[in-house]
Parts: structure tokens; C-alpha cells; sequence
């Protein structure tokens, strides 16, 4: 059992640190989901790029460094505590690329994966349907051999699209053989947002802001080159991609152990209250905690050639569970002004900046209610997506507990 | 970074459960709590075998006949000791005792006492000849405070050590208290000149006591900053021990729940097909799965003697107490009315969570500890 770091990761660590320093906006960017923020933080993405930064776990020929899961963790760590900004790419680089060096064909990596780091090529997902959330295997999209047998027309509606109003690409599962057991007939597809036939109407989201979108195809042509894994093998393909949204590559444990760092801050800055909000801030503090050590923990195991499976639903209940915990003693902590969007103009720190608590920001303490509220917003959202807390817990209970399916 | 245990670690734990597996049976722990005699389920074939396999000498040095092995051996070894139930004192003869023992003599404060006594007794500890325990410590929010009391109505001098786990079985005694003026001290007394009143506690197999002493010089094994120094450590081994414990514990009361589950029909199917039934396990799973690491972190901590070991030994305490409420909570539900009974085994399991969940400080209790160990480490100002 070793909990250190090796020379070298220190010197990678290091490395991250300086380069995150140097080039990290000192103002945080507009909001990634205005076409302007979008654009910004394309832009940042691009940065990180050039120097190798964005996708550091990658084979280098794709724009990696070949590094190990250890050093993407501490890279994670450099990089919430620099508080850099959002990962616009991160449905491609995070939960797409982990699928595609699995599946993809050598041509489909050469094609893809460069563009995606360097976010010339920004994706989104195309999973839910307004008739198929939690029940994923009952979608209805489908997709049919073009007449030329060249490749597929898909003709339906994906929805909940994160970052679908302004991505260029979309993967989506789709189903192929209508008459096969439900989860089998399906085909995870790769889409040009740009292809004919595709209509993308923005969603607001609970904060105003167009997150998500609805997408509509019809009758859109994808020749058989942007089929991820086998016809047929959707199914099999997704639920690779949805471990890895589960477990250990969709929230690093950075996130929420800045968090809570800031959240001790915090609670000094409002002066130590006790009894129940202290214990309140405690508990957060220590599952975040708790979430780092398990990752090393799952990480090392996985490092040591183990397949994560189920206990990634662990995780994922955990973390958003975590994310939660920590907004909202947050919230707890700012009492009467927790409903405030913008810093009192009377308060001695305005104009100081910082953003969401558990993403990017420049404030100190974050001793103001904006960025709790937008982090406890974004944090109310995690038991929902990726598959709802509740179906985790069936996978839990049915996978790692062997109790009978319902 | 290598955070797992290796081959040679593994075996050890898988050694320790094929024996508890044979030897410490439901069927045992209930000879026990059914005679409310903690002698009756006494086995000592069970702590012979244990002895054979090194356990309660596993932080013993090579040279005093133990293993010379780490917390991080031990860890997998106490879990185990929870998940069977283990009513003997393994955990305060091997993880807490001897190391106290051993700590005090390289200290050296009290030189020769500790030194002679360490001498004596660590290769009887290691061997299971000698079981020792420990008291006189307890975990609040504002610190550690002494359990240990001037005993009423006695003769001058004579104290009382409350709650002492392993109080009928024990041979030595390691008792701290806070002598007026002059701060803590640690004492090592022997079974003979102690007097054991039992204690009952919620778990017939803890086997608790209130013991009667005499604070003499030459029993002093410890003392001012030396004491001081032992005193918190043993704080952060009994922290660290009993969430060991309190992990194997959640993990057998999960186990039992869901296996009922999987039995138990209603509406014509097992009622572990219903969400709410699933659910409920599925929380515990969780919590479990997360208490996990950051006790094996905080053994690892121990082990190093890392600065921060404190507050990693108080983390997982908090977390695997938490854990294990919430096990017991759970699996008592998922039976209904039958887990309510004295009948079913759940109980042998559920009470000793609740007593090691409370003892050596509660999850509240060790969660203040690390926020305010947070707090000291906020830049000035």
C-alpha cells in the first residue's frame, strides 16, 4: 500500500501546476452554454490543446501524453485548484473517447479523436428520448439501410442533449432491428449536427441558460463509417460509455474536494457557527474525502488490470450525493442571503469575481451566494443524469447484492 | 500510488476468515448472549487457532515473537473480526495493548517499568497466552477525557476504569487516567491486583467492565508528555480498530439482509425484487463501499506515523460508524417484525454496531475532530 506519489508524478504534477498558473483567464469565462462562452471556452480548450493539456491520458499520436489513470487524477487536481475553466469537450473527451479506443476501428480514431482534443469538434450526447429515459433500452429512434447501402437514414427525437445547441457532433444509440429483444436491435451512431435533416431546438435549463436541447432527425444520412462498434452491438457499446459517465472519468474527485476545501473557508468566514450546520459541513467535507479515496482505491484496482463494473453506480450515487451536501451547507451557511444571485454592491468584496464553487473562479472564499447557488443548481442536477440515483441503486442491489430483478 | 492491499496481505485476512468461519458460528455468539454469561461461549480453541495464525501479534516485533507486520495487515484482520462477531478482546489485545505497550517503552519516559513489563508480556501477547486490554480513554468534541474515577466509598487512592472491553478475560490491564496535577498516566496492572465488576452492554459478547484499581508508582508506564503522546495515540488506534470492525460488521448484516431478501416471498415473489427493499440495501452498499478506503487510509496513516494520522483515524471512524447505523438500520427492516426478535441472528450483529459505532467516539463526535482539523490548517487570517 503505497499513498504516495513518485518522483515523476510530483514533476508531473508540478508541470501541470506551472502551466495552469501561467495561462489559466485570471476573469472567468461567460457561461459555456451563451454562444459567446461557448466560444470562450473553445477557445481556452484550444490552449490546452497545443500544450498537450487536454486530454492527458490519451495515446500521444491523438494529442496525449500517454500517462496513466494516477497522473489524469492529479491533472484533475491541478486543474480544479486552479480553478480553470468548465470542460466544454467533455462529453467527447470524458465519455465518447473512452468508448471509442475501446471500439473504435483505427480509421474511426484517426478521424475523431484528434479534432475532439483539441475541440475543433465539440460533441454531445444523443441517449434519452421524451419516451425513454430511465428505460434507455425503450427507445424509438431509429435507423434504416439507405438506398444506396452505404450506410443508414435515422429518422426520431434525442433529448436532454447537454451542450446540443451549439455542438458539431452527436453520438446517439439508435435502434436498427426493430423486431430484436430491446436491447439488442440497437446501433451506436456518430452524427454530423451539421447533416441534413437535423433540427436542434435549445432547452433553457433551471438557470436560464440553453444546457440542453432537443434534436430532431429526419431521415439523416450516416454512411457506415460513423457506426461505433457492431450493428446491432448498441447496446453493449453505450453501456461502456455510461461506466465511464458513472465512474471514474465523467467527476473527478478534484471537483468535489476543492469544493469542500473552499467550503471550510467558508464556514471561518461566517464565524464558526456550531451545532447542526457545523456537523452539516463536516459530513461534506469528509465524504468528499471519502470520494478521493475511493477513486485512488478503484483507480489502483483498475491500474492492477480489475474491470470496474457495478461499483461505478456506487460512485455515481456518491458523488452527486457529495456534490449536493456541499452546495447546499454552502447555502445553509449564507442564511437569508443564500437567495441572492449578485454580490451586494455594499459588500467590501464586490467586484472581486468567482464563479461556481465547484467549478471555476478567481474569489477567495466565495463568501457571496452566486456561486453556491450556481453550484447547488448544477449539483441538483447529477442524480438525475447519467442515469438516475435510482436506477444506480437497482444496479447496485441487483449487480453487487444479487438481489432478483423486478 | 498504489492504494491495494498485496497477495501476502489478502492471505492473511482469508486465513483469519477460514478460521472464524469454523470457529466463531452464529450458533456460538449465541451461547453467549442466550446465558448473558460471557464465559459460556468462551471457546479457546478459537483463540488458539487465532494465536497460531499470529493474529493478536501481528504489530508484535519478530523479536518479542510476534509477526512484525503493520495496521495495514491488521486492518483486514479486524475486519474480519467484525464480520464474525468475534467476542474475544482481538482488537484491544493486538491492536490497541500491544503497540501501547511498545510505544511507552521506546518513549522511555518511565524507562524500566514500561521496559520490564514490555519485556514480559508483548511475547505472551503475541502468543495469545496473555490477553491485555486497555481503558481509561474517551473521545469528545473538545478533546480526550479520562473514564477514569476516584472510586466512591473505597480506600484512599483506589479508581475506577469504566467500560473496559474484555474485562473478564484479560490478564493485563493498560489504564489511563488524569492524576490531579499532574496529567495523564498510563498503568499497567495486573489481573491480580484488579477488581472487575461486569458492566452489561447492549452486546452480550463485548464483555465490558468497570475495574477497580490502584494508580501506584511502579505500575506508571507512562506519563506527562510521554503519557500524553500514548494516550492520543491509543485514542486513534481505538478510532481506527473498532471502524475496521464496524465495516466487517455492515458488511455481514448487508450480507444477511439481502440473503433474506432473495428468501423472503411476498406478493407471490421475493421481496428483494422491490425497489424500496432494494433501495434500502443499495444505501448501505454504498456508504460501505466509501467508508472502506478511508479506513484502510487511515491504517496506512497509523502505520507511517504520518502527521495527520489523527484526523485520517477520526475520518474513518465517522465514516464506517455511519456505515454500520445505517447497516443495522437497514437490515432490521428489511426483515419487518422477525429482525425485531431475539431469534434471529441479525441481533448478534446489529448490537455489537451499535456498541463499537459509540465506543471511542461517535461518527458526530469524530466529524467535529476533522473539521476542526481543517480548520487549523486555513492560512492565517
Amino acid at each position: 500500500m503505497d499513498l504516495t506519489f513518485s518522483a515523476e508524478q510530483d514533476a508531473f504534477r508540478a508541470e501541470a501546476r506551472a502551466w495552469l498558473a501561467a495561462h489559466v483567464p485570471s476573469e472567468p469565462l461567460p457561461s459555456l452554454d451563451t454562444a459567446e462562452g461557448f466560444a470562450a471556452h473553445r477557445a481556452w480548450e484550444r490552449l490546452l490543446f497545443e500544450d498537450r493539456w487536454s486530454v492527458v491520458s490519451w495515446p500521444s499520436e491523438y494529442g496525449g501524453r500517454d500517462v496513466g489513470i494516477m497522473e489524469w487524477l492529479i491533472f484533475e487536481e491541478e486543474y480544479y485548484r486552479a480553478r480553470a475553466p468548465k470542460r466544454v469537450s467533455q462529453n467527447g473527451i470524458f465519455l465518447l473517447a473512452p468508448t471509442m479506443l475501446e471500439y473504435g476501428t483505427p480509421e474511426q480514431k484517426a478521424r475523431f479523436l484528434p479534432p475532439m482534443a483539441a475541440a475543433d469538434e465539440i460533441w454531445c450526447q444523443g441517449w434519452s428520448e421524451p419516451d425513454a429515459g430511465s428505460d434507455l433500452a425503450g427507445i424509438r429512434s431509429r435507423a434504416v439501410r439507405a438506398a444506396g447501402d452505404d450506410g443508414w437514414q435515422l429518422t426520431g427525437q434525442k433529448t436532454w442533449c447537454s451542450r446540443g445547441a451549439f455542438a458539431e457532433w452527436c453520438f446517439g444509440i439508435f435502434r436498427t432491428d426493430p423486431d430484436a429483444e430491446r436491447h439488442r436491435g440497437l446501433t451506436y451512431f456518430l452524427v454530423p449536427m451539421a447533416a441534413d435533416g437535423v433540427t436542434v431546438r435549445p432547452i433553457p435549463q433551471l438557470d436560464g441558460e440553453t444546457g440542453f436541447a432537443e434534436v430532431f432527425f429526419e431521415d439523416v444520412f450516416v454512411p457506415d463509417e460513423h457506426v461505433l462498434g457492431g450493428v446491432g452491438d448498441g447496446w453493449k457499446v453505450a453501456m461502456s460509455t455510461a461506466g465511464s459517465e458513472r465512474g471514474l472519468s465523467l467527476r473527478s474527485p478534484a471537483r468535489y474536494t476543492e469544493a469542500a476545501a473552499r467550503l471550510v473557508e467558508l464556514f471561518a468566514d461566517r464565524g464558526r457557527p456550531g451545532g447542526r450546520i457545523a456537523d452539516d459541513v463536516a459530513r461534506a467535507y469528509i465524504d468528499a474525502q471519502a470520494y478521493e479515496l475511493g477513486t485512488y482505491w478503484m483507480a489502483s484496482r483498475a491500474a492492477d488490470g480489475h474491470t470496474i463494473g457495478a461499483e461505478a453506480s456506487c460512485n455515481k450515487i456518491f458523488w452527486s450525493e457529495t456534490d449536493l451536501a456541499i452546495h447546499a451547507a454552502g447555502l445553509s451557511l449564507l442564511g437569508p442571503d443564500a437567495e441572492l444571485l449578485e454580490r451586494s454592491p455594499a459588500d467590501p468584496g464586490a467586484g472581486a469575481g468567482g464563479t461556481s464553487a465547484a467549478g471555476t473562479g478567481t474569489g477567495q472564499a466565495d463568501a457571496y451566494p452566486g456561486p453556491w447557488l450556481d453550484g447547488y443548481l448544477f449539483a441538483l442536477a447529477g442524480p438525475i443524469y447519467a442515469g438516475t440515483n435510482e436506477i444506480q441503486r437497482n444496479v447496485v442491489a441487483e449487480r453487487l447484492l444479487g438481489l432478483p430483478r423486478s | 500510488m498504489r492504494f491495494a492491499f498485496t497477495e501476502e496481505q489478502l492471505e492473511l485476512r482469508t486465513a483469519v476468515r477460514q478460521v472464524l468461519d469454523r470457529e466463531c458460528t452464529t450458533a456460538d455468539l449465541r451461547t453467549i448472549v442466550d446465558s448473558h454469561d460471557h464465559g459460556a461461549g468462551r471457546s479457546a480453541e478459537r483463540w488458539a487457532v487465532l494465536s497460531e495464525l499470529g493474529a493478536p501479534g501481528v504489530l508484535v516485533a519478530e523479536n518479542h515473537g510476534g509477526l512484525g507486520l503493520t495496521d495495514v495487515e491488521l486492518v483486514g484482520v479486524l475486519e474480519e473480526a467484525g464480520w464474525a462477531g468475534l467476542p474475544e478482546p482481538l482488537a484491544e489485545s493486538a491492536a490497541l495493548a500491544a503497540p501501547l505497550l511498545a510505544a511507552a517503552t521506546r518513549l522511555a519516559a518511565d524507562g524500566a517499568a514500561a521496559h520490564a513489563v514490555a519485556e514480559r508480556s508483548l511475547p505472551m501477547i503475541a502468543g495469545g497466552e496473555l490477553v491485555a486490554t486497555v481503558g481509561g480513554v474517551d473521545v469528545t468534541v473538545d478533546g480526550l477525557v479520562t473514564s477514569t474515577r476516584p472510586a466512591p466509598d473505597v480506600t484512599q487512592g483506589t479508581v475506577v476504569t469504566e467500560r473496559v472491553a474484555g474485562a473478564s478475560r484479560a490478564g493485563l490491564f493498560l489504564l489511563a487516567w488524569e492524576a490531579p496535577r499532574l496529567g495523564w498516566q498510563v498503568h499497567a496492572v495486573p489481573v491480580d491486583a484488579v477488581d472487575v465488576t461486569a458492566a452489561p452492554s447492549i452486546d452480550g459478547t463485548r464483555d465490558l467492565g468497570a475495574v477497580e484499581w490502584t494508580p501506584w508508582p511502579h505500575t506508571v508506564v507512562a506519563s506527562g508528555v510521554h503519557a500524553t503522546a500514548v494516550v492520543g495515540d491509543l485514542a486513534d488506534r481505538t478510532a481506527v480498530a473498532y471502524a475496521a470492525e464496524l465495516l466487517g460488521l455492515a458488511d455481514r448484516m448487508i450480507t444477511i439482509a439481502a440473503d433474506y431478501a432473495k428468501d423472503r416471498q411476498q406478493f407471490g415473489k421475493p421481496i428483494g425484487s422491490f425497489q424500496a427493499v432494494k433501495h434500502h440495501l443499495a444505501n448501505a452498499r454504498v456508504k460501505l463501499e466509501f467508508a472502506r478506503p478511508a479506513t484502510y487510509r487511515a491504517a496506512d496513516s497509523l502505520a507511517r506515523q504520518l502527521p495527520d494520522r489523527s484526523e485520517h483515524a477520526s475520518m474513518a471512524k465517522a465514516l464506517a460508524s455511519d456505515a454500520a447505523d445505517l447497516a443495522a438500520r437497514v437490515a432490521l427492516q428489511v426483515h419487518g417484525a422477525i429482525g425485531y426478535t431475539w431469534e434471529c441472528d441479525l441481533q448478534l450483529f446489529m448490537k455489537r454496531a451499535w456498541a463499537l459505532s459509540a465506543a471511542g467516539g461517535d461518527a458526530t463526535t469524530h466529524r467535529a475532530r476533522v473539521l476542526a482539523a481543517a480548520l487549523d490548517r486555513l492560512p492565517p487570517g
